[in-house]
Formats: C-alpha cells, structure tokens, sequence
C-alpha cells in the first residue's frame, strides 16, 4: 500500500515540475475499494518524502490538520537530522521524534 | 590527588561495603559508626584509620561519602598491603588487593572475597598479604554482567598492570581521554587487585544477596567507581557498555567526575555535591568539560560544528543511540552545533551514562543551555528522568530570556510584522505635526489589532521625522516621526500614528494633510481635485486606491516641502523645510500627490510664513518647535498651517470655508483635507469628518489659492497672511483626509489580506 503512494507520489512530483516548492501535496483519493485509506503525501524541497495513511474510518481529517501534521513531522524530521549522529537512511530511532509522532496520531484518533 | 580508580571487583566490594554502612540508604552517606566499624574490622591500628580517614577527606567533610569511603576502603586495603597511607597510594599500588574487614560474618567474606577476588591469579603478588582469593571464578556472581567483567579479568590479566592508575592515564592528560567507565580499565582492573579476597563482609554477603541488584549495581557501577572520576574514553572494546545502569547507587559515583586531576578530595566534594542534585555540574567537572570544548573550540562563545562534537562523543565509546539522543537532549536550540552550555550538558549527559546513569527524557534543568535565543525549542520530554531525578534546581535559568535578546527577538519580529503590517498599511509617515497626530490617533484605533511594540516605533520616530521615513519607515514610521508616539503600536498604520503622534505631539492642529499618508479614502470623492495645483488630491486618492500597500511608501518623497513651519513658530521654528520635507509628510503615494501641489503651495506659504510668523503663531511656535524636532521632514508649511490652523482654524475655518469656496476651488478631491484642523485640536477636529469634507473643500480651495501666494507674497502682507490662513486650513482638512484615507486605507488592507488568507487556502486545490 504505501509502496504504491510512493509510486503515486513520484508521480505527482514529477507532474508538477513547476511548484516543487508546494509542500501541501495532498493526494486525497487514493482510495481502495476494499481498504478505505487515504494516502497524503508530502515532499520536502530535498525530495524527501512523507506518506501518511489514515483509515478513512476515521471523519476525514480535515485539510488543515493534515498539514499541520506534516509540518510537524517535518519539523521533527529535520531535528533529527541535525544530531550529527544520525546518519541519514538510518531508521530513526529518536524518542523525541517517536514521542512527537505518537502524541501526534493519538490526536486525531 | 588523582582520582580513584577501582577495578570491576573492587567497585563491587565498595559498593557493597558502602551499602552496609548505607544503614540509612541515604546512598550518599555512610553512617560513621558503621564506617568505623568497618573500619576497625580491618584490623588496621588506630592512627592508620585515622590517617585514612584523613586522607579520604572524610574527616573534612565530616561524613564518608560514597566517593570518601571507596577511597578509604582503597586505603584500607593498601594499608593491608602494607603500603604507605598516601593519597598517590590509592591509585598507584597496583594490583591492591580488597580491603580486607574481619567482619563476622565470615561466609560472606569468603563470598566476597569469592566474588571479588576474581583476580586472584593476578594479584599473586598480594597473595601473601591478602588471603588467596577465594575462587575467582566466582567473581561475578551475579548478574551476567559480572560475566562480562569475568572475560575480562582473563582478557586483561596484562592489564592489571596499573589497575589502579589506568585511570589515571586519561584524565590528567589527554583532553579527551575520558577516564574510561570503570568498566573498561577495570576491564583491566577489574581483576587484578581482587587478588586478596580481603575481608568480606558477612553483611556485604547479605546486602549482596540481597542486593544482587548490588553485584549488577557493581557491574553497573564498575563503569565509575566513586575515584573513577572521569570516564575514560579508552580504545579499549566497550565491553561495559553500560552494563551498569544502577540509578540509584550510580548516582553518587557519577557526580565524581572529577577533572582529570580529580582528587580524592575532589571526589568528596563532587560526591557531595552530587546529592544535591544528580544533573548538577559540579565545578570541577564544568572547569573539565570547559577544558575539554576549548581543545576542539577555542571560542568559548563560539559552537563545536556537529561533526566534531560527533568524533568526541563517539570516543565515548557509547553506543551511537545514546549519543544521538543526549545530542537532542543537549542541542538545545537544535543548530546542530554546541555551544559551551550545550557541549557541557553533552559530556555531562554521556559521564552520566557511562557511569550507569540512564539518560533522562527531557534535559534537566540544570543542564539547560542558557538559552540566548529565546525561540530556541527545548527539545525536552516531558518525561522525568528516568534515573529518578527530579530536575534539580536548574543552574542556569532554563531560559535565558536576557532582555537583549529578548528585544532582539522581538525586533525581528516586529520588523516582519511591521513587514506585513507595512503592507497592510503602509501608511507612510508624515512627519507633519498636525498630521502626525491626527494620524497617530486614527493610527491607534485602526491598528489597535497590530501589535507592534512601541519601542520600535518610538525608535523610529526619531528616524522619522528626519527625512522621509515614509520610505522606509512604512513599519515604524509612526515610531520615528512622533517622539511622544508612544501609543502608536501598528506599523501599518505608523506613518498615519506617526502623523498622529506628531500631531498630537505638538498638538498642532496641523493638519499636515499629506503628512500622514492617509490614503484617499475610497468613500471620498476622489476626484479630481479639481485644484489640481494646489492639491492634486486626485492624482493622491487614485494612487492610493490603487497601491494601497506601496502608496504609504511611495508617496513620502513626493510631498512637496511645505512651508517653513517658521510661520508658526516663526523663527525659532524653523522646520528644515525643504521639498523633501514636504515629501516626508506625504506618508503614501496618495499624499505624495497632494503634497506636491502643497509643496507648491506651501513653499510660497513659507516664504511669507515665515514672515508672518511671529504673530500668530506665539502660541503655536512653541508647538511647531516640538513638532519641527520630531519630524524633521514634516513639512514646516504644514506645520505652520497647522500652528495658525490650531489657533485660527476653528475660526478660521468657518471663515475660510465660506472664503475658499467661494473661491471657487474646486472640491478638493482628497477629502482627508479637514484633517487638518483635527491635528490641531488633536481631539477635538480629527473626528470630525464632516469638517473634514468641508475641509477637503476647504483645503482644496485653499490649496487652489495657495499658488496664487507666491505671487502675492512678496506683494502683500495681508495677501500673505491670508494665505497662510488657507493654507492652515488647507492643511487642516489635508490632514483630516489623511487620517479617513488611512482608515480607508486600512480596511483594503484588511480587506486584502483576508482574500489572500483564502487564495492561500484555494491554492493547495489548484494542485489538485
């Protein structure tokens, strides 16, 4: 599943050559029949990219709390990018970072 | 005195040692009384304990720290061995076998002496001395990481070679040799000096079993025997990687990071003060941790670069987890380099650890960076330490908020919002006394929803009223053009509060219409001006309407100079007029325009205002001196006009009104024009819109008439007079225009932003 947003997120990335700068990508409707989910993308000005898969069981987050999100998981992602000890690809296995994301997903659930 | 180094074993017979005479479990001081007891179960001759319990520094401070009683139950033992009481002793007898304590229970000793004598092979030269170790094997007896300390003993029978120094070896000397976790040179040390299974404690037997947490708090607390000041980052394999994580008994050994030349005295002192606070840094460690960042930064001010912090960390020999996270602990203001606060809370932080501290979620106070930057985000948890310590008293304010940068911080933002607010209202300043009050008051209300600190603007004021701050001071034009602006808080309407502040200021009636860039309020009739010369409102108002934003900024230049406000305060009040005085006041492009005209107008005014000055403006000069200062660029007609306008518009204006339409001017577009008297009063006219309309009517008539002065001036007298009246009434309704168009001006702008807001939200779908 988050294999194929990727494809779809390449996709969207390649398609709007001229607003790479839109870190708002949204990519509401990637809906499966039988799996409701939505996939949300998100790309970084250094192609770095963020899926985020809700159930759509869940009232549909709205618009803005999806990107408030990504911006806080942005935000937490390049705090762990500057502690020169992490190496990037590495999985990240910050606490602060996991603590953010959990806190997170238990808001909108 | 160098700090003391213990092997694996020797810590776990401290620790054990120390935790029976812990009767009290405060984990920090021994009771004397046991101490003693122990003491004289060493069988050691009075004047020898006392000696020890000099050189341990107990007798200092009056009770046996933890750190105070491992370094005497060194020197228990290196007296048994028959050394000399030397506090170089301590760590330099090699191969020092455990102190031994006749104690009843003789089963535990043998235990101990079982457990701890795990270097019996090693130690054999102590064999005489030392009761032969009972089975090393039996060294760790407990928890597997005794295990590992075990292979070691093997591993590092060369080792022992100076167990007891090896620790030296790194922190006296190199910077970044970290006194390895007691671990690791036990690792070495562990062993060896076990040889002499020395006294065992039958209650150590019971507190060990019964702490068998105790033997893994040994092999925890191995890392850091209380004399193992530092933690020596070695080459040697991380074979205690952290294996001790004993919180609670770790606690004292860590805070005794002495610096590389800890003493034992040091490690008293560190221990005490480590009670206080587990996370505290003590002075010592501080003065080491300061050494240590000069070596890789000589700037105390300035930042270690991540990568180097990286190196000196890994030397640490923690694993690369633990280090990233006490890198997000410590980088505070997440820059990816340390600064000397940051780099001492990172050694601290990684000392801690390796000497079985677990690192806590969230920075303890006391390590807190002291923050310079204010909007630094403390990258802490909310979690408590895990190690139990409740963030002790913090050294440094959690926050440093100085007021420095606190001012800076918020200088930066007022700018961006004086940025947004500029382009919100860009009401340009004019410097215009009348209008600057006139300005700052409608300024006040209009912009009551930014909050831009008055400070900037105050600053600015002074700028201000210089020169054409319109330009530049679109943020903080209200602040430099009115001195006593102190209310004025919106940017964007600080050219209009400028004016106002100005205005009200000097309480000039000042209706320096252009001063303040009100721009043309939409509702008047802009039109055109139909005095175009005198005041080309419309060419103001069609400007500003179009470029609500850049009109305040574009327009100051523009303003014509006005006349010398030394017509009002005659002389003394000589405003440096000039074109761009008149410019200035002109806050935005609209005002631009009719300030041309004014400067047309008001240039012939000053000639003869200044002539006609005294008279009148006795009352006034004063305010025009206040009002020139301030706004040196405001427009000296303007201000003349407004000081004769103060005195005289209310009559005047009912006068002129009648005069100046029956000049026949044309309506006079900007209808910002009755501004002006409202300058004067400051209160009483701004609000009166009706004037205002009269006034622009006014104005424009007055304007209309004005380039007829010049011709008049030099001719006649009254003719000057008169037209310096119109002209002050002009100015009146000018300024009462302005302050309408900034309204006016304020609402698009509002009006604006909200689109924005919603393009903004639009915009995302356009992806889509």
């Amino acid at each position: 599943m988050v294999h194929t947003s990727l494809d779809v997120v390449d996709e969207k990335i390649s398609a709007m050559g001229k607003a790479l700068v839109d870190q708002r990508e949204l990519y509401l409707g990637l809906l499966y029949p039988t799996e409701d989910y939505k996939v949300y993308g998100y790309v970084t000005n250094s192609k770095v990219k963020f899926v985020m898969v809700v159930d759509s069981s869940n009232t549909a987050l709205r618009d803005n709390e999806i990107r408030s999100m990504f911006r806080k998981l942005h935000n937490s992602y390049t705090d762990v990018m500057c502690n020169p000890f992490y190496n990037p690809g590495d999985r990240i296995q910050s606490r602060a970072f996991e603590n953010m994301v959990t806190s997170m997903m238990i808001q909108v659930c | 005195m160098e700090g003391l180094t213990l092997s694996d074993a020797e810590q776990k017979y401290y620790s054990d040692l120390f935790s029976y005479c812990d009767i009290e479990s405060t984990k920090k001081v021994v009771v004397n009384g046991r101490v003693l007891e122990l003491f004289r179960a060493a069988q050691l001759p009075n004047d020898v304990v006392l000696q020890i319990m000099e050189l341990c520094g107990a007798t200092r401070l009056g009770y046996f720290g933890r750190s105070q009683f491992y370094i005497a139950l060194k020197l228990v033992a290196v007296a048994q061995s028959g050394f000399p009481l030397r506090v170089e002793s301590i760590n330099t007898v090699k191969d020092l076998p455990l102190p031994r304590f006749v104690a009843s229970k003789n089963e535990q000793e043998s235990r101990h002496a079982t457990s701890y004598s795990s270097d019996s092979e090693n130690q054999g030269s102590y064999s005489g001395v030392i009761p032969p170790p009972p089975g090393r094997g039996q060294v760790k007896k407990g928890p597997g990481s005794h295990d590992a300390v075990q292979p070691r003993p093997a591993a590092d029978q060369q080792e022992p070679a100076s167990p007891v120094v090896s620790p030296q070896q790194s922190p006296p000397t190199s910077p970044h040799t970290w006194r390895k976790h007691n671990r690791h040179p036990s690792g070495g040390n562990s062993e060896r000096p076990l040889a002499g299974p020395g006294p065992f404690w039958s209650p150590f037997g019971d507190t060990q079993s019964g702490s068998s947490a105790g033997d893994a708090v040994w092999s925890g607390q191995s890392p850091p025997p209380p004399q193992e000041n530092w933690v020596s980052f070695a080459d040697t394999p991380p074979t205690s990687t952290l294996l001790t994580m004993h919180p609670a008994s770790v606690q004292d050994q860590t805070t005794v990071r002495t610096v590389a030349s800890a003493t034992t005295a040091n490690e008293i002192r560190r221990q005490s003060s480590s009670y206080d606070d587990p996370w505290k840094i003590t002075d010592e460690q501080r003065q080491y941790y300061v050494n240590q960042f000069k070596t890789i930064q000589p700037d105390l001010n300035g930042f270690i670069p991540g990568s180097a912090a990286k190196e000196f960390f890994t030397k640490s020999k923690l694993p690369i987890l633990e280090l990233s996270h006490i890198w997000e602990l410590s980088d505070f203001d997440k820059d990816g380099a340390l600064t000397l606060d940051e780099f001492c809370a990172a050694f601290h932080l990684v000392v801690a650890r390796k000497n079985g501290y677990d690192l806590p979620e969230k920075l303890p106070e006391s390590l807190m960076p002291k923050l310079i930057d204010l909007e630094d985000s403390a990258d802490v948890g909310d979690q408590p330490g895990e190690v139990g310590y409740s963030g002790s008293p913090a050294e440094a304010p959690p926050s440093k908020s100085p007021s420095m940068p606190s001012l800076n911080q918020t200088w930066p933002e007022l700018n961006q919002s004086s940025e947004d607010t500029a382009i919100v209202h860009p009401v340009p300043i004019r410097m215009t006394p009348s209008k600057i009050h006139m300005q700052e008051m409608e300024l006040k209300r209009t912009s009551s929803d930014h909050t831009n600190p008055t400070s900037p603007l105050l600053v600015k004021t002074s700028d201000l009223s210089e020169e054409n701050k319109i330009n530049s001071s679109v943020k903080f034009p209200s602040g430099n053009t009115v001195d006593g602006y102190s209310s004025s808080d919106s940017f964007p309407s600080d050219p209009e509060q400028i004016g106002s502040n100005v205005t009200r200021q000097r309480s000039h009636s000042g209706t320096s219409p252009d001063n303040t860039a009100p721009p043309p309020p939409p509702p008047r009739p802009q039109p055109s001006h139909s005095r175009s010369s005198s005041l080309d409102m419309n060419r103001t108002f069609a400007v500003t309407t179009g470029q609500q934003q850049t009109g305040a900024v574009a327009h100051p230049p523009a303003v014509p100079p006005r006349p010398q406000p030394s017509q009002a305060p005659g002389p003394s009040v000589h405003r440096p007029v000039d074109a761009d005085g008149l410019i200035t006041h002109t806050s935005t492009s609209p005002q631009q325009i009719p300030e041309q005209p004014n400067f047309a107008d008001f240039s012939q005014f000053e000639v003869f205002a200044a002539s006609n000055v005294t008279e009148e403006q006795d009352g006034e000069a004063e305010k025009h001196p206040e009002v020139l200062p301030t706004e040196k660029a405001s427009d000296p007609a303007t201000s003349l006009r407004i000081a004769q306008a103060d005195g005289k518009i209310e009559e005047k204006t009912a006068a002129s009104v009648p005069a100046n339409v029956s000049k026949g001017t044309t309506p006079l577009a900007p209808p910002p024009k009755p501004v002006r008297r409202r300058l004067k009063s400051e209160d009483e006219l701004r609000p009166d819109v009706d004037e205002h309309t009269q006034k622009t009517g006014v104005l424009a008539a007055v304007l209309a008439s004005q380039p007829s002065i010049p011709r008049s001036v030099g001719k006649d007298k009254k003719a000057i007079q008169a037209s310096i009246r119109r002209n002050k009434e002009t100015n009146t309704v000018l300024a009462r225009l302005n302050s309408e168009l900034q309204q006016q001006l304020k609402d698009v702008l509002e009006e604006r932003i909200s689109l924005e807001v919603q393009l903004e939200q639009l915009r995302p779908f356009s992806h889509l």
